[in-house]
């Protein structure tokens, strides 16, 4: 199958605005479906609300559009009724970090076999640009006009310490990395976690003197840096940058619904 | 002097808010609300407003902290919609039981699923138990107006219960208008400070809130919970008359629009109110005997005002902006519909749901129901009860 085959063209034009990072988030998602193989109706793709939940429409599998916050609760539930099927969900800094941050600790620690991608463009994009969890201190938001004071979470950091399996992050701005990753990520079994970091020009960029999306992909470039890069700079060149690459990855640890199916044997169920 | 601005609902809200400057506002952004807290957001940055706003990570998170800070003896603010306010329940109820006079502007949105994001009215509906008050804006002006009254109808020490002010999502959140402002002093004035009944924060007499409360005394506070509501018509009737001295607008429980001799009628809150107006002046013009019955206040529900305002018509349609699956209609009829159990005398009713997900409610629409409405008057048939406006079945 091509990866076109993935995506609902006749639900095309996209949603999203010219130049939005969300859609080469899109590309490398079901690139990496097509490099695997998947069988449309072996794939469970779940999405919650904000930009990047509006995923779930365009792409051709099973789907599920769900509530701000809730996708990883939803896929859960769907992982243990259907633990033989692929869990895929794409989320956003607010989607998975605020709203839904609770829910992302829980299936890291439970190391389910779920895919998370997230968008994290920094911003709540799709309610015009408010300050996230994620949202660079001193920037400026609909709701920080001043300059966001809050110290933001290292995503990768947070999702290692909460148990995820695997974790790595990449940016819009290397769209073949990323669809590499995100493969990667999609053939480990366990709770993995991929962080994108993406552009939202329209609603952050441009109350950040970067108002179009090459300016902010500009700024993103130069911002992150890859990790095998980053070994041979001395940390004041280091500063503020952000590492790419696959940060953890746990192969030994077991995954939740093959627990779940050694219980209920101990139990004496489920014969 | 009050001067007329250009506001959308969400603009006039924020503005009331400015005026009013609560001590705390938290609130976590949600279609089609967003603006009044970003309005906000900005006063705070510009130093127009001293109040401490927070950016919590939830709706959930903003409700309770809006509890936290009203126990503290703060006056607050916060603004939702929809799955935001479906999101805060928990901690709705128990801001109404707790007695704590939070304000809370809602722009109408109907809840998902599927997701939708226009206006109806499931999210307030849904919230008609929580044990606040609820008062509904035909227009950006009531919106901002109502705000106002709301600070002193919860305030007051003879109800202490949350107030939500709603308007229409989009159709009013988003539509500009014109709005006459008041005076900032003249706004503060009338709203005046808070003063709890108690706070959390009286080191000289310390409380405890919300501690457990089994078979023993658990009913009896909820009993008193109800006190609050029962004084509430006579502080909003006080506080309206009192709006109405000091800046010349009219707001009692209802509105009656061209009622005096007519013999049908619609009931309706929101922003249909306008629609249906032009429609009854229209039909009006054509001699015809049509009036409309807009609800203002929907918790305390006006049962009085309601059976005064229809029981000698022939035939009257209660128009609902959500459902209710499994009862008898919609929300608004049941109630109505339950209201005119005490009088002798009652008309036809029937009754419409309409405009679900921001669907189109247009002036022919309006007439239909007029139209229908004739013909029960006329032959004493009603037909059938619950029907739906501009649905394709
Ligand atoms: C319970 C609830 N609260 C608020 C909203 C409004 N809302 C929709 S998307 C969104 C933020 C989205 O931000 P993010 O998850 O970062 O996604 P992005 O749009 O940036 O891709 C918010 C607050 C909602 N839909 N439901
Ligand atoms: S608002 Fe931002 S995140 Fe949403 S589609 Fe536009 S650029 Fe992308
Ligand atoms: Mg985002």
């Amino acid at each position: 199958m091509s990866y076109l085959d993935y995506v609902r063209q006749f639900k095309l034009p996209h949603y999203w605005c010219p130049g939005c990072g969300t859609g080469v988030v899109l590309q490398a998602v079901v690139r990496a479906f097509e490099a695997l193989g998947w069988k449309q109706e072996d794939l469970a793709f779940i999405t919650g609300i904000g930009c990047s939940g509006r995923m779930s429409t365009y792409v051709n599998a099973n789907t599920m559009h769900t509530t701000h916050g809730r996708p990883l609760a939803f896929a859960t539930g769907v992982k243990l009724a259907r633990p033989e099927k692929h869990v895929v969900v794409v989320s956003g800094d607010g989607d998975a970090l605020a709203i839904g941050g609770n829910h992302f600790i829980h299936a890291a620690r439970r190391n389910i076999d779920i895919k998370l991608v997230i968008i994290n463009n920094l911003v709540y994009g799709m309610t015009g640009g408010q300050v996230s969890p994620t949202t660079p201190q001193k920037f400026r938001t609909q709701t920080t006009p001043y300059g966001n004071i809050d110290p933001n979470f290292d995503v990768v950091k947070l999702a290692i310490a909460a148990g995820a399996t695997f974790v790595g992050r990449e940016a819009v701005t290397r769209p073949r990395n990323l669809e590499k990753l995100i493969e990667k990520s999609f053939q480990h079994k366990g709770f993995s976690v991929v962080e994108v970091i993406s552009n939202c020009h329209i609603n952050l960029g441009r109350k950040n003197k970067m108002k179009d999306q090459i300016t902010m992909l500009r700024w993103i470039s130069t911002k992150t840096i890859p990790k095998n890069l980053a070994e041979k700079k001395k940390p004041e060149e280091l500063e503020g940058k952000i590492l790419l690459g696959i940060f953890h990855e746990d192969k030994n640890r077991k995954e939740y619904t093959e627990l779940y199916r050694e219980i209920q044997e101990r139990a004496g169920g489920n014969k | 002097m009050s001067e007329i601005k250009i506001l959308n609902g969400n603009a006039a809200i924020a503005w009331a808010v400015k005026q009013i400057n609560p001590d705390v506002v938290a609130a976590y952004p949600i279609t089609p609300s967003t603006s009044i807290v970003e309005h906000i957001a900005k006063y705070v940055a510009d130093g127009v407003m001293t109040t401490e706003f927070v950016t919590p990570e939830s709706e959930h998170s903003a409700m309770s902290m809006c509890v936290g800070a009203s126990t503290g003896g703060a006056r607050v603010f916060t603004a939702t919609a929809s799955q935001g306010l479906a999101l805060m329940f928990e901690i709705l109820y128990i801001a109404a039981s707790l007695r704590l006079p939070i304000v809370a502007g809602i722009a109408n949105r109907s809840l998902s699923a599927p997701i939708n994001i226009h206006g109806d009215h499931s999210d307030v509906m849904a919230g008609r138990d929580t044990g606040w008050i609820q008062i509904h804006s035909e227009n950006s002006q009531e919106a901002y107006d109502n705000i106002i009254q709301a600070f002193r109808i919860g305030e007051h020490k003879d109800v202490s219960t949350p107030v939500m002010v709603t308007m229409d999502g989009f159709i009013l959140s988003h539509a500009l208008q014109d709005v006459v402002v008041e005076e900032d002093e003249k706004v503060k004035n009338f709203v005046g400070e808070r003063d709890p009944l108690y706070t959390a924060l009286d080191v000289d007499h310390p409380i405890t809130v919300g501690p457990i409360d089994f078979t023993d005394y658990y009913f009896e506070h909820k009993r008193s919970q109800m006190v609050g509501m029962e004084n509430a018509p006579r502080v909003i009737k006080e506080v309206g008359e009192e709006f109405k001295k000091e800046f010349g607008r009219e707001y009692g429980f209802i509105e009656l629009y061209k009622m005096e001799d007519a013999e049908i009628a619609i009931v309706v809150l929101g922003s249909t109110a306008g629609t249906t107006k032009i429609v009854v002046d229209e039909l009006r013009n054509k001699g015809k005997k049509v009036g409309l019955v807009k609800m203002r206040v929907y918790r305390p529900f006006p049962s009085r005002e309601i059976v005064d305002a229809l029981s000698n018509l022939k035939a009257v349609a209660i128009l609902d902006r959500a459902m209710s699956p499994g009862a008898l209609g919609g929300p608004l009829f049941t109630d109505v519909r339950s209201s005119l159990y005490e009088s002798d005398k009652k008309p036809i009713l029937v009754n419409y749901i309409y405009g679900l997900g921001g669907r189109d409610i247009a002036p022919k629409h309006i007439e239909e129901v007029y139209s229908r409405l004739e013909k029960i008057a006329a032959t004493g048939k009603r037909g059938e009860l619950l029907s739906y406006i501009n649905l394709r079945e």
